[in-house]
C-alpha cells in the first residue's frame, strides 16, 4: 500500500500547480473563457511544449507513457484554477480512445498532431433521448462501397467548436439500445453534411449539437472493429470519468478553503461568522466530503491501472461520490458567501457552475448508483 | 374539522377561472408559458387588470382600495389559481411591503402621496435594506442621514436591491443617529429615485442576469416629511415588515403548478424502455417533495386560520419561509435533473425563447432558474438566521 507519488509524478504536479498559481489568476481564466474560442490558445501550445498533451498517452503512440495518475495529478490542478483548456476533451476522451485502439495510421495521423498542440479532438455519444446510456444510439451508418453513410444526430458535444476531428458513435447493425452493433467512427469536422450548431455551456466552456446529414466516412476511419464501438466507448468514459473527477476534487479544495477563509473575515453580529458552530459544523462537513470524495479518486484510479475485475465498480462510486459531493460544497459555498455567492464577479459561484455541469457528465448520481448496484 | 370549500367559495372559485380565461392576455401568457422575462410594462399591465377587478391589493384595508374584502379562503382560491393559470407574480415591493408600512405608519399626506400610484402600479418602489456589510445583521446598517433643517442628508450604499434600475421610489432603512444600541437610532425613509446623488449599479448574478443592483447615496436631499413614523423608528418598522411578508401562499401554488409540469415533461422523456417519470429513483424524489409540499401548504393555511381568528403571524413565517424555500430549490434541482446534458448550453435572458437555443423547447430557462434561485435561502433573512429565530421564539433556547 503506497499513497505516494514517484519523482516524475511530483515534478509535473508541481509544475501544472505553479503554472496555475502563476499564470491563470482568476481575470485571465475569466477573459479566456469569455472569449470567442472559449480557452486560449497559447495556453495550449505550452501544455504541448511541456509535454502535458502526451504524458498518458503510450510511447507506441508518440507519447510519454504515464499512467491514469499523471492525468489525474494534471486535472486536479486543472481544477483548482477551473482551468478551460479542452485537456479532458481532447486528450482523454478522445485521444486515450485512439491510443487504445486506433490503428497506426489513426496514431499517426491524428494522435502525434494532438499530442503537439495542432489538433482539437471531441467525442461525441450522447444524442438527445440517450441520456446517459451510451449504448442507446440511434445515429446510423450505413455501408456502401468503401464508405459509410451517416446520418443522425450528437447532442452536446463537449469541444465540438474547436475540433477537427470528431469521434462519433452510430449504429451498424442490432437495435437502439443494443450494446452490440454499434461502431466508433473518425469524422472530419468539416465534411459535407455535417453541421454544427455551437454555444457557451453553463460553466463558461464551449460545446456543439451535430446535425449529420448523409456524411461519407471510409473505413479506415473506423476505431476498432465494425459492430464492437460500446466497450471501447465505455473504457474511454471510464477514464473520463477519472479524469472528470479529479478535477472535481481540486475544485472542492478551492471552495472549501475559500469559504473557510471568508467565514474568517466576514463580520456579522460583532463576529466573524466562522464562529457560528451551525456554519463551522457545516464546513466540517463540506471538508470531509471532499476527502472522501479524494479518497475514492485514488481508490479507483488504482484499481484502473491495475485492471483490476472491480474497477469499473470503483469508477462508478467515485462518479456518485463526485456528484452528491459536489453539489453539497458547491451549495454550501454559495450559502456560506451569502449575497456574494450569487454574484457573477465572484470565482465562487463558477466553481459552484463547474461542480454542477460535472455532477452530469458522463452520469449523474441516480445513474451511477443504478450501474453501481448492477455490477 | 373540515376541508371542504362552501358552495359560496367554489362560486368563487369559477368567478376567477372565468375572469383568467377572458382577461389574462394572450401575449403575456405566451412569454409565461416559454418562462421569457417579461418587460416592466407588461408587469404593470397585468397588475393594473388584477387591480381593475379589485385582486391586486387583496390585503389593504379596504378604506385605501374602495374594493371589496376578500375572505382568507377567497385570498387562498384566488392566488392559488393565478399560480395555476401561471400568471406573472406581482412586485411585491409597493403593494406587499412599502404600502403596509405606509397606511399603518404614515401621515395622512404620505398616505394620500403614495398609496393611490401603488394601487394603480404607476410608481415602483424598491428596498433599501441591505448594505455591503450588512446581511443577516441588519441592525448594524451604517448608511446615514443626518437631518439639517427641514432635509435630510443620506449618504451611504445599499445592496442587492432587486429591480432597482426600474424603481421611481425606494424605501430605505437608514441610520439618524449612533447609540450603543444599534437597533435605536434607525429610521425609515422614502426616497424618490431621481434625486441627485443617487446611482444605481448592476449587480449581475451566477444565472447572468441583472436583477439586483447596488444603490449609492452621495449627499442626497430628502425632504424630512418623507420619514415615515417617528425618527428611531425604523427598526420596528423592518420587524412589523418581516411579519408581513408573506407571499406564501402564492409560492406554494406556483410549486404545486411546477412540480406538476415537472410530471409531466419527464413522462416524455425516454429512458430505455420507458420514461423518466417511470424510473424508480426519479419518482421517488418527486413523491418525496410532493409529500414535504403537501405538509408546507397544510401548515401554512393553519397558520391562516390562526390569523383570520385573530392571531398574529410570528415566529411561524420563519417555518414557511425555510420550508418554502426548500422546495423552490429542490423542484429547481429536479428540472435540472431531468434536463441531464441539455442543460448545460448557457443562453442569456434575450437569448431565451428564440430558436437558437439546442435542446427541448422548454430547456434554457430551467439551469439559470436553478443558479438564481440559490438566492432564496440566502434573501429576506438567510435560512440559518430564520432557524435561530425558531430556536429563540419557539422552542425557548
Amino acid at each position: 500500500m503506497d499513497f505516494t507519488f514517484n519523482e516524475e509524478q511530483t515534478l509535473i504536479q508541481d509544475q501544472v500547480d505553479q503554472f496555475v498559481q502563476k499564470e491563470y489568476d482568476w481575470e485571465t481564466r475569466q477573459s479566456l473563457s469569455n472569449s470567442d474560442l472559449g480557452f486560449g490558445e497559447s495556453n495550449w501550445q505550452k501544455f504541448a511544449e511541456l509535454g502535458w498533451l502526451g504524458i498518458s498517452v503510450s510511447e507506441d503512440s508518440g507519447g510519454f507513457g504515464g499512467s491514469a495518475i499523471e492525468s489525474m495529478l494534471i486535472m486536479e490542478a486543472f481544477g483548482k484554477g477551473l482551468v478551460v483548456e479542452p485537456f479532458l476533451e481532447t486528450m482523454i476522451m478522445a485521444g486515450s480512445l485512439i491510443d487504445d485502439h486506433g490503428s497506426d495510421e489513426q496514431k499517426s495521423s491524428i494522435l502525434e498532431p494532438a499530442i503537439s498542440g495542432e489538433m482539437h479532438l471531441a467525442l461525441a455519444y450522447a444524442e438527445p433521448q440517450s441520456r446517459f446510456n451510451l449504448s442507446d444510439v440511434v445515429t446510423e451508418a450505413k455501408s456502401e462501397g468503401e464508405n459509410y453513410i451517416l446520418n443522425g444526430y450528437k447532442s452536446v458535444v463537449m469541444n465540438g467548436p474547436s475540433a477537427n476531428k470528431i469521434i462519433i458513435s452510430a449504429r451498424t447493425s442490432s437495435s437502439q439500445l443494443d450494446e452490440n452493433g454499434i461502431t466508433l467512427f473518425i469524422v472530419d469536422s468539416d465534411s459535407k453534411g455535417l453541421s454544427k450548431t455551437n454555444y457557451k455551456t453553463v460553466d463558461g466552456r464551449r460545446a456543439s449539437d451535430l446535425t449529420i446529414e448523409n456524411v461519407s466516412v471510409s473505413k479506415d476511419n473506423i476505431i476498432g472493429n465494425l459492430d464492437s464501438g460500446f466497450e471501447i466507448l465505455d473504457s474511454a468514459i471510464d477514464k473520463a470519468i477519472l479524469a472528470i473527477s479529479a478535477e472535481a476534487v481540486g475544485a472542492m479544495e478551492v471552495l472549501y478553503k475559500t469559504t473557510v477563509e471568508y467565514t474568517k473575515t466576514r463580520e456579522q453580529f460583532g463576529t466573524p461568522i466562522g464562529k457560528f458552530q451551525v456554519l463551522q459544523h457545516r464546513m466540517v462537513d463540506m471538508f470531509m466530503e471532499y476527502e472522501q470524495c479524494k479518497s475514492l479518486l485514488y481508490m479507483a484510479t488504482m484499481k484502473h491501472e491495475e485492471g483490476a475485475s472491480d474497477a469499473k465498480k470503483a469508477i462508478s462510486g467515485l462518479k456518485y461520490q463526485v456528484g452528491k459531493a459536489g453539489k453539497f460544497i458547491g451549495q454550501q459555498a454559495v450559502q456560506l458567501h451569502g449575497g456574494m455567492g450569487v454574484t457573477d464577479e465572484l470565482n465562487v459561484g463558477h466553481y459552484f457552475k463547474r461542480l454542477t455541469t460535472v455532477g452530469t457528465i458522463f452520469g449523474n448520481t441516480d445513474y451511477h448508483l443504478k450501474k453501481y448496484t448492477s455490477l | 374539522m373540515d376541508l371542504k370549500f362552501s358552495e359560496a367559495d367554489v362560486t368563487f372559485r369559477e368567478e376567477v377561472v372565468n375572469f383568467l380565461e377572458t382577461e389574462y392576455p394572450d401575449d403575456i401568457k405566451e412569454k409565461q408559458d416559454k418562462r421569457i422575462p417579461l418587460e416592466k410594462d407588461e408587469i404593470v399591465r397585468w397588475q393594473q387588470i388584477l387591480n381593475k377587478k379589485g385582486w391586486f391589493a387583496i390585503n389593504w384595508p379596504t378604506d385605501y382600495t374602495n374594493q371589496e374584502e376578500l375572505s382568507v379562503t377567497q385570498k387562498y382560491i384566488l392566488q392559488e389559481e393565478l399560480a395555476k393559470a401561471n400568471t406573472p407574480t406581482t412586485i411585491p415591493f409597493g403593494v406587499g411591503m412599502c404600502a403596509p408600512v405606509v397606511y399603518t405608519f404614515g401621515t395622512d399626506e404620505q398616505k394620500e402621496k403614495f398609496l393611490p400610484s401603488i394601487l394603480n402600479s404607476e410608481v415602483w418602489w424598491c428596498q433599501g435594506y441591505s448594505e455591503p456589510g450588512s446581511g443577516s445583521d441588519l441592525a448594524s446598517l451604517k448608511t446615514k442621514a443626518e437631518l439639517k433643517e427641514d432635509k435630510y442628508i443620506v449618504n451611504g450604499a445599499k445592496t442587492w436591491t432587486t429591480l432597482a434600475q426600474h424603481a421611481d421610489w425606494i424605501f430605505c432603512l437608514v441610520r439618524t443617529e449612533t447609540t450603543d444600541i444599534k437597533q435605536e437610532g434607525i429610521s425609515f425613509l422614502l426616497i424618490d429615485m431621481k434625486t441627485p446623488g443617487i446611482e444605481v449599479k448592476p449587480i449581475i448574478t451566477i444565472d447572468g442576469s441583472h436583477e439586483v443592483n447596488m444603490v449609492y447615496f452621495d449627499n442626497v436631499e430628502v425632504p424630512a416629511e418623507n420619514l415615515v413614523g417617528e425618527q428611531g423608528q425604523g427598526w420596528n418598522i423592518a420587524k412589523f415588515l418581516l411579519a408581513h411578508e408573506r407571499s406564501g401562499i402564492a409560492g406554494i401554488a406556483a410549486l404545486k403548478r411546477e412540480l406538476s409540469r415537472l410530471k409531466d415533461l419527464s413522462s416524455d422523456i425516454p429512458l430505455g424502455e420507458g420514461t423518466l417519470l417511470e424510473d424508480v429513483q426519479f419518482r421517488n424524489k418527486i413523491e418525496e417533495t410532493e409529500i414535504e409540499l403537501t405538509a408546507t401548504e397544510f401548515t401554512e393555511l393553519r397558520t391562516l386560520a390562526a390569523m383570520s381568528q385573530g392571531g398574529s403571524p410570528g415566529a411561524e413565517s420563519s417555518i414557511l419561509k425555510i420550508k418554502g424555500t426548500e422546495l423552490q430549490q429542490t423542484i429547481s434541482e429536479l428540472f435540472v435533473e431531468m434536463l441531464a446534458y441539455y442543460a448545460h448550453p448557457f443562453y442569456l435572458e434575450n437569448e431565451i425563447g428564440t430558436n437558437e437555443t439546442v435542446g427541448p423547447d422548454y430547456a434554457a430557462p430551467v439551469m439559470p432558474h436553478y443558479l438564481n434561485y440559490r438566492k432564496v435561502s440566502i434573501y429576506g433573512g438567510s435560512n440559518e438566521i430564520q432557524r435561530n429565530v425558531i430556536s429563540k421564539a419557539i422552542l425557548g433556547l
